[in-house]
C-alpha cells in the first residue's frame, strides 16, 4: 500500500468514527436516552472493521429497512436476514458476526455511514412494528444471529467457522465482542473448541471499554489479565489502542497461524465526550436528569460537528 | 418379545452413508450414546465437543446456519436442561435443523437426579419451533431418523440404547404426529409414551381378557400434537381417558392430553400416570418405575378405578405376558 493509500484510508475511518460518535449522540439527545458511551468506545472499532478489516460484498438489502417480518419458522416465508445489510454470503467473503447487541444503535449508525443504511433507517430506532431493534435480533439490520443473551455469538460463529473449513472457503468469520461478555462461562467454552478444532479462519475484535450495566467492571466482576487469559486458552492476541485505526487494522493482515485470532482494543468508554465523565462510574445506558443536561449534550454535539 | 440389541449403532451407520451434510457433535458420552463406531466410520463428520454443552448448541448452530445437519448425542439432560438459554435462542428462535438425540430419558439412567429428564417435554413442548418425539421401541428408534430429518426445524428426539424391545412391526414405521392404536375398544382410551407403552400393553391385554375395551395409543410425537386419532380415542371412551409417560405429568403427554380435553369439552375424566411433580434418584429402572407408579399395575389400578370394577390382578398375571410385535392398526386404516 503507497503511503497516499495508507492515509487516506486511515483518515476515512477517523472521519467515519467521527461521524458515528455525532449520529448516537443527535439520537440520544432526541430520544432523552440510549447506549452513548458504546459509541464513545468503540466507533473505530466499528469502521476499521467495515472499511478496513471485512472483506464484504454490497449490501442485499434495501435501504431504508423493512418492518418487522415475524419471527424465524417453518411458516414464516416472509423473514428475512438483517446479515443481508453485510453484503451476500460467498465462499471468498467475509462474515461478521455482532456479539453485544446492546451495540445496535452503534452498528446502525455505522451501517449508515459506511452507506448500507438510509440515515430515514435510524428514525424506525425502537419503534413499534420495526426491525431496527433497540437490543437487534437476526432481524435487525447487519445482524446475523440473535444474542442479545450475551456471550452466545462466540460459540455460534465458531460453528460457522468450522463449516466454512469444511466447505473449502476462504473468507473469514469476524466476530464483535465486548469485554463484559467474557465473566460468562460460555466464552471460555467456545475458545477451549476454537482452539482445539484451529479455527484460525475467524477473528474476535473486543471492545475493551471496561464498563457494564452496574458500572466498571473491575468493581462488578474482573476478567483481567484478558490477553494472558486468552492466550493460555490457546488464542492469538493483540492488545492495541481501540481508537487507532493503523493498530486495529494489523493484527487481520497478518497470515493466519493456527489459532483464533483476538484484538483486544482497549478504548476509552468516554472517548470525545470527557462531559460523560460526571456519569461515571454508571455509563452504560444515558437518559438524562434534566432539561439542563440535555442541553449540555446539544452544546456537545454543535462542539463535535464544528470540527 | 424380540430384544434388539443397540438399534441405534447399525441403523444411523447406513442411514447417514449417503448423507455427507449430516455431522455429530458429542460432549465425551460418545459410547454412552451408541455413537463410537459411527464416529470411526465418519471421523471427518464427527466433532468431539468435550464437557461443554453450552458450546456445542452454539457451534451446532453455525454448523446448521451453514448448510449441515448436526445430530447432537449426550444424556437427554445434557441438552435443554443446563443449556436452555443456548437452545431456545442459538437453535429453537432461528428454527435451525439441529437434531437432539437426547438419551436416558425421564428415569432410564441409574444416574440419580442430576441425570434424569424428567421435565425436557415440559420445557421443549413450551419452546417455539421446537419438534418433540419420543421413542418407544426398537423400531421407533430405527425409524424416528427419517421422521426428524423431514422437519424444517430443530427437534429433540427422546431415545432409547441398550436392550430394546421391538413392540411394532418392523416396517410400521414411526410417522410424525401419527400416533400408533395398538387396540381397539371403547370403555377407557390410554394414551402412552416412552417405556411405558411396553408395560401398558402388559396390562391392557389383560385387561381386554377382562372384557374392558381399550382404546390404547402409543404416542410418539409430543409436539405437534394434533393427530385426531387421539380426540376420536378420547371422545369414543365412555368411563374416560388415562396417560402414562416417562415423565412428570406437569406438561408432557398428561398436559398435552388435559389441554386438548378442556379445550374440546370432552368433559371427563383424565387420569395422569407419571411422575407426580417430584425428583427421582438413583436406582434401577424397575425399581423406580415400580415405586414411581409407572409399571403395568399401576396401570390396572387406574383403569379399575375409572370403571369402578376390580379384577384380582397380580404382578405375576402382569409378567406372564407374552408380546408380540404389533403392526398399529392406525397405519393399515390410514392407508
Amino acid at each position: 500500500m503507497t503511503p497516499q493509500a495508507q492515509l487516506d484510508w486511515v483518515a476515512e475511518v477517523r472521519r467515519v468514527a467521527r461521524q458515528i460518535r455525532l449520529r448516537v449522540l443527535d439520537h440520544v439527545i432526541r430520544h432523552n436516552g440510549g447506549y452513548l458511551s458504546q459509541a464513545c468506545s468503540s466507533a473505530e472499532l466499528f469502521a476499521t472493521l467495515y472499511l478496513k478489516v471485512m472483506q464484504l460484498g454490497p449490501s442485499q438489502a434495501p435501504l431504508i429497512p423493512l418492518p418487522f417480518p415475524g419471527v424465524p419458522g417453518p411458516d414464516n416465508p416472509h423473514f428475512f436476514t438483517g446479515a443481508d445489510y453485510n453484503g451476500p454470503k460467498a465462499p471468498d467473503l467475509d462474515r461478521f458476526i455482532f456479539s453485544p447487541a446492546h451495540y445496535a444503535l452503534v452498528l446502525y449508525s455505522t451501517l449508515i455511514e459506511v452507506g448500507r443504511m438510509a440515515p430515514e433507517g435510524l428514525a424506525q430506532f425502537n419503534q413499534d412494528g420495526s426491525s431496527v431493534e433497540m437490543i437487534g435480533a437476526e432481524h435487525s439490520p447487519g445482524v446475523e444471529t440473535t444474542t442479545g443473551s450475551l456471550a452466545q455469538a462466540i460459540s455460534q460463529a465458531g460453528g460457522i467457522a468450522l463449516a466454512r473449513r469444511l466447505h473449502g472457503d476462504t473468507g473469514r468469520v469476524w466476530v464483535l465482542m465486548s469485554d463484559g461478555e467474557f465473566q460468562e462461562g460460555q466464552v471460555w467454552e467456545a475458545f477451549e473448541a476454537l482452539s482445539y478444532y484451529h479455527l484460525d479462519n475467524l477473528g474476535v475484535y473486543v471492545d475493551a471499554n471496561g464498563q457494564q450495566c452496574d458500572g466498571k467492571m473491575e468493581d462488578v466482576m474482573g476478567v483481567e489479565p484478558l490477553a494472558a487469559r486468552l492466550e493460555s486458552f490457546g488464542a492469538r492476541v493483540f492488545e492495541v489502542d481501540g481508537h487507532d485505526p493503523v493498530a486495529l487494522a494489523a493484527p487481520a493482515a497478518l497470515p493466519p497461524d493456527g489459532r483464533p485470532l483476538v484484538v483486544i482494543a482497549r478504548t476509552n468508554p468516554i472517548c470525545e465526550m470527557d462531559i460523560l465523565e460526571e456519569r461515571a462510574p454508571k455509563l452504560h445506558y444515558v437518559r438524562f436528569k434534566s432539561e439542563a443536561e440535555r442541553e449540555t449534550y446539544r452544546q456537545l454535539y454543535a462542539q463535535l460537528s464544528q470540527r | 418379545m424380540e430384544i434388539v440389541m443397540r438399534p441405534h449403532v447399525r441403523n444411523f451407520i447406513e442411514w447417514a452413508k449417503d448423507k455427507p451434510e449430516v455431522v455429530v457433535l458429542s460432549a465425551d458420552l460418545t459410547n454412552s450414546c451408541e455413537i463410537g463406531e459411527w464416529r470411526d466410520t465418519y471421523p471427518d463428520r464427527f466433532f468431539s465437543m468435550g464437557l461443554a454443552e453450552q458450546n456445542m448448541l452454539g457451534f451446532a448452530a453455525g454448523l446448521a446456519r451453514e448448510g449441515f445437519f448436526p445430530f447432537l448425542h449426550t444424556f437427554a439432560v445434557f441438552l435443554y436442561r443446563r443449556p436452555y438459554d443456548q437452545l431456545a435462542m442459538s437453535i429453537a428462535y432461528p428454527n435451525l435443523p439441529v437434531r437432539l438425540m437426547g438419551f436416558l430419558p425421564g428415569i432410564l439412567t441409574p444416574g440419580g437426579v442430576t441425570h434424569q429428564a424428567i421435565d425436557d417435554v415440559a420445557i421443549l413442548r413450551a419452546t417455539p419451533n421446537m419438534t418433540v418425539l419420543d421413542c418407544g421401541d426398537a423400531t421407533d428408534v430405527e425409524s424416528v431418523l427419517d421422521v426428524a430429518q423431514a422437519v424444517n426445524g430443530p427437534v429433540y428426539v427422546r431415545m432409547l440404547r441398550g436392550e430394546v424391545p421391538r413392540l411394532f412391526d418392523r416396517a410400521d414405521r414411526m410417522r410424525l404426529n401419527r400416533a400408533r392404536v395398538l387396540s381397539r375398544g371403547t370403555d377407557v382410551a390410554i394414551l402412552s409414551s416412552s417405556v411405558c407403552t411396553e408395560e401398558a400393553m402388559r396390562a391392557t391385554a389383560v385387561l381386554r381378557a377382562r372384557g374392558v375395551g381399550i382404546q390404547h395409543l402409543h404416542v410418539s410425537t409430543l409436539k405437534p400434537f394434533s393427530d385426531p386419532a387421539v380426540m376420536e380415542a378420547i371422545q369414543a371412551a365412555r368411563y374416560g381417558v388415562i396417560t402414562m409417560e416417562n415423565h412428570s405429568i406437569v406438561g408432557g403427554l398428561g398436559s398435552a392430553v388435559a389441554e386438548l380435553m378442556a379445550e374440546a369439552g370432552a368433559g371427563k375424566k383424565l387420569v395422569r400416570i407419571g411422575l407426580r411433580d417430584v425428583y427421582a434418584h438413583g436406582a434401577s429402572r424397575h425399581y423406580l418405575m415400580k415405586e414411581y407408579g409407572l409399571d403395568a399395575i399401576s396401570l390396572v389400578g387406574a383403569v379399575e378405578g375409572l370403571v369402578g370394577q376390580r379384577f384380582g390382578l397380580t404382578e405375576d398375571d402382569l409378567a406372564a405376558v407374552r408380546l408380540q410385535a404389533v403392526h398399529s392398526e392406525a397405519k393399515a386404516e390410514a392407508l
